[in-house]
């Protein structure tokens, strides 16, 4: 068997395109948002702006070497990767060092980096490559449920330990790639509709929600043909969510400590918090509101020039966007980022082998949780999770990480057409 | 649903959100303009409002304790630009090299951060603060900052109201970030267990200032900021004047005063002297103030009547009476003849043999050494230590042996020896009540503190209970919310057994070892006592209780090194509770003369060079 090099041509340009506008106007934001008159030089590594442009020539690196690897190592090394993130991920239980409260970091020579980042593409490579096995049949069979369950739960837990709350619930944006594989609809749906009940639950009293339900459950069974087990069925469905509403309700109001349910309630708005991660959003809707409907204008930016939105170079980079680029720089932005994830959904979905497309469903998931969050947290439409923009925001660690993640399917992808090949040979 | 569709469900959510942010955007950067403002050349500035802290008055309404505005100078690092240095030391009145450093220190601080704002001097002088509110527009990023601090009117009470001083991290950690670096809080006395009342709820404002360090006003109308709540005002049980009284009669003497209200548990007044003037930890110089006493060899700082034990002497004899009758070993008419004494424990010349009324009235040490006996050696339990058990189980209804749970900081629980520790000097069954007799006499194993003393009177005065002593009266005007302030813990004597042995109370006063205290026209029943001190002069000591029916007051006082218990503790006991019945206590002119005049300072001096 020989190495088969991707052709230069069956590389998917457009994707390697926007990976670079996205990482140079990352670069650009980074600049911008820790500029000062006094270190003006972009090359100058002792700031953030100039490490970022090394980690961007470590990632292009890198980047290029999983291009020139051969496609079947992936599938090959699968588990092994997976094993090892999980290794490093208990390392740092045990040698990690702290930084900014959150003890997810370890430190190699000199550098540091988060192997909670690099579980994700360790975790997608180990999906993809169990339920692509032979004879596997997600949809039907109970075992390989719990199996690919296990698999997303495992990493969840350690970085759970490591007290990186948004890490861990980035690993929910597997469920969309299950759904792909066959999880039901309805389960999506009732997983929707649960979360919904949870949080009225915190919102209102138990004893309305209880009424609305029975009068929509009421209204349900007048307008459908009724037959016992319905009837039942319908009852059965408003007590348990009728439980579980009061449940947590009570542990909300008797198990919960104080300082834990101020959190709560500021992530639903029901109290304003303007002192801790509320005066973050504060500062950050200023920031992009300020911006107008053309922006100030490169290094135009005043509030980022004060350093008022903290974190701006990391988890806020989307305020120097919306602040020095205003609502058009912002919307080109959304724009370009959801068509990056359509591209990458449209090449998974083109894929022959079911390895190289559920990675690629996990790539596009991962990616768009990212987006999700972290850009509704700036416009105050999402709690303060803090996990970094894809491929914008600060960090060597997370672009290294994205960029393993998004060039592996890259990769993958290159080979579509040998697959079909060797699948005849 | 088909795998097309699946794609396609995953590109509406795709959509839907694209959309969502792009109509969010719309709203914040097209149509909502505030933002606009909100960042011209603007700067949001979290300032915290200090709430005042909440007032302290005596029983009677006098105002004790009150505040005064100092200022602290604060800066926001990030936006100090283009300072003139020279001129802003000028105004400081401070060098280079002190504003280097304070810079240095500032940046080394827990939670530092340049954006957020950080003292950066304390408490500076009304002269800076006029120079430096002058020049304000120059400085930019900086502001000053109102606080409080306390003021005392008085010199009095300082063990009672204790003080305030800045957090510590471990206080700022344990609040959960509510406290900031440089905030007060109590920390003894009054000012510490009631810190969640007297210290309010600090509020934030947030004001928008432009590039010259001008005000802007408020940011969003002030929809984010919160008031600042204040403490609440705390009437304590003391009485002023009896305070004050006091602590001049125990001038220039080592010990303390306790007096009680029996019905209610109220401290009238808590004295513990050497004192000092509260107003010393104040401002800028409370540390080294502190440093000062807290090295002083008279210990200023340590509050005697709630943590110092002292033997009781003979005015153990009045529970013992009342053990003994519970214990139905003792009846009023139980006689025991004394003839200078009970085997190695002497006695003074007096009438022989008397019964309980009268052997309380001359403390006979022989009787009472007998009734210990009688007690511990008591038939109907099997074991010394289960008859110890009950002495035990007695004296520790009285209020001994444990803390009482006043509301001050720093109780001590005063000794009280279970049977064990007597088992373990001397093994198992193997002693009985000639092995602990000096406790009969209210010494050895025995340590009670001056709280305790007057708490023990409260329950006698009461008839058979007290009240947990308190010294916070009234919260915001209601009465103190803790139930243990209202709650009567009954003794394990019955109230019947009382009677006698307050007539023989009585009898000390009128007739007997205390003849000194009496004031005409008030029945006092009391028990005077002397502590031996191995290390000096004996201790004296006094409690009492008036009038005889219905008691308005129970008082305890020691005075170290001062002999016996007629000579100092009992005519001081006597003035003080004259001045809290009468309200005067200038009757008797050659007694009060005498006490205030007195001075005890170098007597266990002398005694200590002399044992050296
Ligand atoms: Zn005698």
């Amino acid at each position: 068997m020989t190495v088969q090099q991707p052709k230069p041509s069956r590389i998917d340009w457009i994707t390697l395109m926007l990976y670079y506008i996205l990482v140079i106007a990352g670069l650009f934001c980074i600049y911008a948002s820790v500029y000062k008159d006094i270190h003006p030089n972009i090359w100058d590594t002792s700031e953030n702006y100039g490490k970022q442009l090394i980690w961007i020539g470590i990632s292009s690196f890198v980047g290029l070497m999983i291009l020139l690897i051969d496609e079947k190592f992936f599938y090959a090394f699968a588990y092994p990767i997976y094993g090892i993130t999980i290794v490093m991920l208990l390392a740092v239980l045990v040698v990690g060092t702290t930084v900014n409260g959150s003890s997810s970091w370890i430190e190699i020579g000199g550098m540091r980096i988060q192997p909670a980042e690099f579980a994700k593409f360790g975790t997608a490579l180990a999906l993809a490559k169990f339920l692509s096995g032979y004879n596997v049949n997600y949809e039907k069979d109970r075992k390989v449920q719990i199996i690919s369950a296990a698999i997303l739960i495992l990493p969840m837990l350690i970085i759970l330990l490591q007290n990186e709350t948004g890490s861990t619930l980035v690993f929910t944006a597997f469920i969309l790639v299950l759904f792909r594989e066959g999880l039901p609809g309805w389960i999506l749906l009732v997983g929707f509709m649960l979360g919904v009940l949870a949080i009225l639950a915190l919102l209102i009293k138990p004893l309305y929600i209880i009424i609305g339900l029975s009068v929509l459950a009421v209204l349900f069974l007048l307008l459908v043909r009724r037959t016992t087990q319905l009837i039942w069925l319908t009852i059965g469905t408003v007590m348990v969510a009728g439980l579980m509403v009061s449940s947590i309700d009570y542990v909300f109001a008797n198990v919960m400590q104080a300082h834990q349910r101020t959190r709560i309630n500021v992530l639903l708005g029901k109290e304003v918090d303007i002192k801790g991660a509320g005066y973050n959003v504060q500062q950050s809707k200023i920031a992009i509101g300020s911006g107008g409907l053309w922006g100030k204008g490169f290094l135009q930016g005043t509030q980022n020039k004060f350093r008022f939105v903290p974190e701006q170079s990391t988890d806020f980079i989307f305020c120097t966007i919306g602040e020095e680029y205003g609502f058009a720089g912002s919307v080109l932005f959304v724009i370009l980022y959801i068509y990056l994830l359509f591209r990458l959904l449209v090449m998974a979905e083109r894929q022959r082998q079911k390895f190289n497309r559920i990675y690629g469903y996990s790539v596009v998931c991962i990616l768009f949780f990212h987006f999700v969050i972290n850009v509704g947290m700036t416009l105050g439409l999402m709690p303060v999770i803090g996990i970094p923009l894809p491929f914008i925001s600060y960090g060597g660690s997370a672009l290294l990480s994205f960029t393993i993640l998004l060039f592996i399917f890259i990769r993958l992808d290159a080979n579509r057409v040998n697959e079909l090949r060797g699948a005849y040979d | 649903m088909n795998n097309f569709e699946k794609q396609r469900t995953l590109l509406i959510i795709f959509i839907s959100v694209a959309l969502i942010y792009i109509a969010r955007l719309f709203y914040l950067q097209v149509v909502d303009e505030s933002y606009v403002f909100y960042a011209q050349n603007n700067v949001l500035q979290e300032q915290t409002i200090y709430p005042a802290r909440g007032l302290i008055y005596d029983r009677n309404g006098e105002l004790l304790v009150y505040n005064d505005a100092i200022y602290d100078l604060s800066c926001i690092p990030d936006q100090i630009k283009n300072l003139d240095t020279l001129e802003f030391c000028r105004v400081l009145n401070m060098n280079k090299e002190e504003f280097i450093s304070t810079f240095a220190r500032l940046k080394r601080q827990k939670g530092y951060s340049p954006w957020k704002p950080i003292v950066f001097q304390r408490q500076i002088t009304i002269p800076t603060y006029a120079a430096f509110q002058e020049k304000l527009f120059d400085f930019q990023g900086f502001f000053v900052e109102v606080r409080t601090d306390r003021k005392y009117k008085h010199k009095n009470a300082a063990h009672v109201m204790g003080y305030i001083g800045e957090v510590t991290d471990r206080d700022i950690e344990k609040s959960n970030g509510y406290y900031r670096m440089g905030d007060f809080i109590g920390i003894s006395g009054v000012e510490r267990i009631y810190e969640k009342e007297l210290g309010g709820i600090k509020g934030t404002r947030y004001v928008l200032v432009d590039s010259k360090n001008r005000s802007q006003g408020r940011y969003k109308n002030g929809e984010f900021d919160t008031a600042a709540i204040a403490g609440k005002n705390i009437h304590l049980s003391i009485d002023q004047k009896l305070q004050a009284l006091g602590e001049e009669l125990m001038q220039n003497k080592m010990g303390s005063i306790v007096a009680i209200e029996p019905k209610t548990g109220e401290v009238l007044a808590l004295v513990s002297t050497p004192t000092y003037d509260p107003n010393l930890l104040v401002g800028r110089e409370r540390g080294n103030k502190y440093m000062e006493l807290l090295k002083d060899k008279d210990k200023p700082l340590f509050n005697r009547p709630i943590s110092a034990p002292y033997p009781p002497g003979s005015i153990f004899k009045i529970i013992m009476s009342l053990m003994g009758q519970q214990e139905k070993v003792l009846t009023p008419a139980t006689s025991y003849g004394c003839h200078h004494g009970y085997l190695f424990v002497g006695c003074h010349a007096h009438g022989s043999p008397l019964a309980l009324r009268g052997a309380i009235a001359v403390s006979c040490n022989a009787y009472f050494c007998q009734v210990y006996r009688s007690i511990i050696n008591n038939p109907r339990y099997k074991h010394v230590e289960d008859a110890y058990n009950e002495f035990y189980k007695h004296a520790y209804s009285f209020g001994m042996g444990h803390a009482l749970g006043i509301d001050l900081y720093g109780e001590g629980p005063g000794v009280l020896k279970k049977a064990t520790y007597f088992d373990k000097i001397y093994g198992r069954h193997r002693w009985q009540a000639l092995t602990t007799i000096s406790m009969g006499i209210g010494q050895g194993e025995l340590g009670i503190t001056p709280l305790q003393m007057a708490n023990a009177t409260a329950a006698v005065a009461n008839r058979g209970y007290y009240i947990t002593p308190h010294i916070v009266k009234k919260i915001n005007n209601h009465a103190n919310p803790n139930p243990a302030f209202n709650t009567k813990h009954w003794t394990t004597i019955d109230t019947s057994y009382f009677p006698v042995v307050i007539d023989g109370m009585q009898d000390v006063i009128e007739h007997g070892t205390a003849y000194v205290a009496r004031i005409p026209g008030i029945e006092i029943c009391g028990k005077t006592g002397t502590a031996q001190n191995p290390h000096g002069k004996d201790h004296s000591i006094f409690f009492a209780f008036a009038p005889k029916t219905n008691p308005k007051i129970a008082i305890a006082v020691v005075v170290e090194n001062s002999g016996f218990g007629a000579t100092w503790a009992a005519p001081i006991a006597s003035l003080m509770m004259e001045q809290y019945l009468t309200g005067k206590h200038d009757t008797r002119k050659a007694l009060l003369e005498r006490m205030l005049k007195g001075n005890l300072t170098h007597r266990n001096d002398s005694t200590a060079t002399k044992t050296k």
